[in-house]
């Protein structure tokens, strides 16, 4: 163990998927007896905001993404479908809300714990979110897009932040 | 003897130890908790958690596709 226990994350991302390794993470961390701090920026913004329902996954452009179906007999279940389909497929209107559903469906048979949920238990234990600024005011979203007990801060806030930290992850 | 139980059978990481967590903020030093769970990162996870909290894992075993911790409060 160090001397001090303290974590810090950057999330930049908003997708569905990405969304969930600096919630993981963090409550994590804060279960583990650290003191976490999260700097949401750019597209890591979307995590704090109060509407979580629009958080989608993009099969555009990421060819590693393993697609196989939550339902039907185990060999179809056993089919990764990413490989197969054509890039250029992922342009037609409605199959990224279709891949969405799919993947949530995959996580709900996993047991995974909602994005909602576990936003939910962060900040029930105690992880401090900061949301940053400028991204704020780049994006127009408004305060009151964004859930209550966040901070609004900088990048000197969060450098600050982390300078004590022993562990620091950008994600 | 008597202890608390926790059945997170089912659900996946991280959702054990943080069920853990919170109900062992609830107990009381020495008090023991009984978790049974089917997320199979757990069985590390738990020494590790148990390790940077400093509360005993008293005793894991495995009954078919469960894992059955019992960790003593510190």
């Amino acid at each position: 163990m160090s001397e001090t226990n303290e974590m810090t994350l950057i999330a930049s991302k908003g997708t569905l998927d990405w969304a969930y390794p600096p919630l993981i993470l963090a409550s994590t961390g804060i279960a583990m007896g650290k003191e976490v701090s999260v700097f949401c920026t750019f597209y890591g913004l979307n995590l704090l905001l109060k509407d979580l329902s629009h958080l989608r996954i993009s099969p555009q452009g990421n060819p590693d993404m393993p697609m196989k179906m939550p339902f039907g007999p185990k060999w179809f279940q056993g089919i990764n479908f990413g490989p197969k389909i054509p890039n250029i497929m992922w342009n037609i209107p409605g199959l990224e809300l279709f891949a969405t559903s799919m993947m949530k469906k995959t996580m709900k048979n996993n047991g995974i714990a909602t994005i909602e949920e576990l936003r939910e238990i962060c900040i029930e234990m105690g992880v401090k979110f900061i949301a940053c600024e400028m991204t704020i005011g780049m994006f127009g979203f408004a305060r009151e897009d964004f859930i209550e007990g966040i901070e609004f801060a900088g990048a000197a806030t969060y450098l600050d932040v982390a300078h004590t930290s022993n562990q620091d992850l950008f994600i | 003897m008597s202890h608390q139980t926790l059945d997170m059978c089912g659900y996946n990481c991280p959702m054990p130890i943080l069920k853990t967590k919170q109900a062992l903020a609830k107990m009381n030093t020495k008090e023991t908790i009984k978790v049974t769970c089917t997320d199979k990162g757990s069985k590390k996870d738990f020494v590790a958690f148990c390790n940077q909290l400093g509360h005993t894992l008293v005793s894991q075993k495995d009954e078919g596709n469960k894992f059955i911790f019992y960790i003593e409060k510190n």
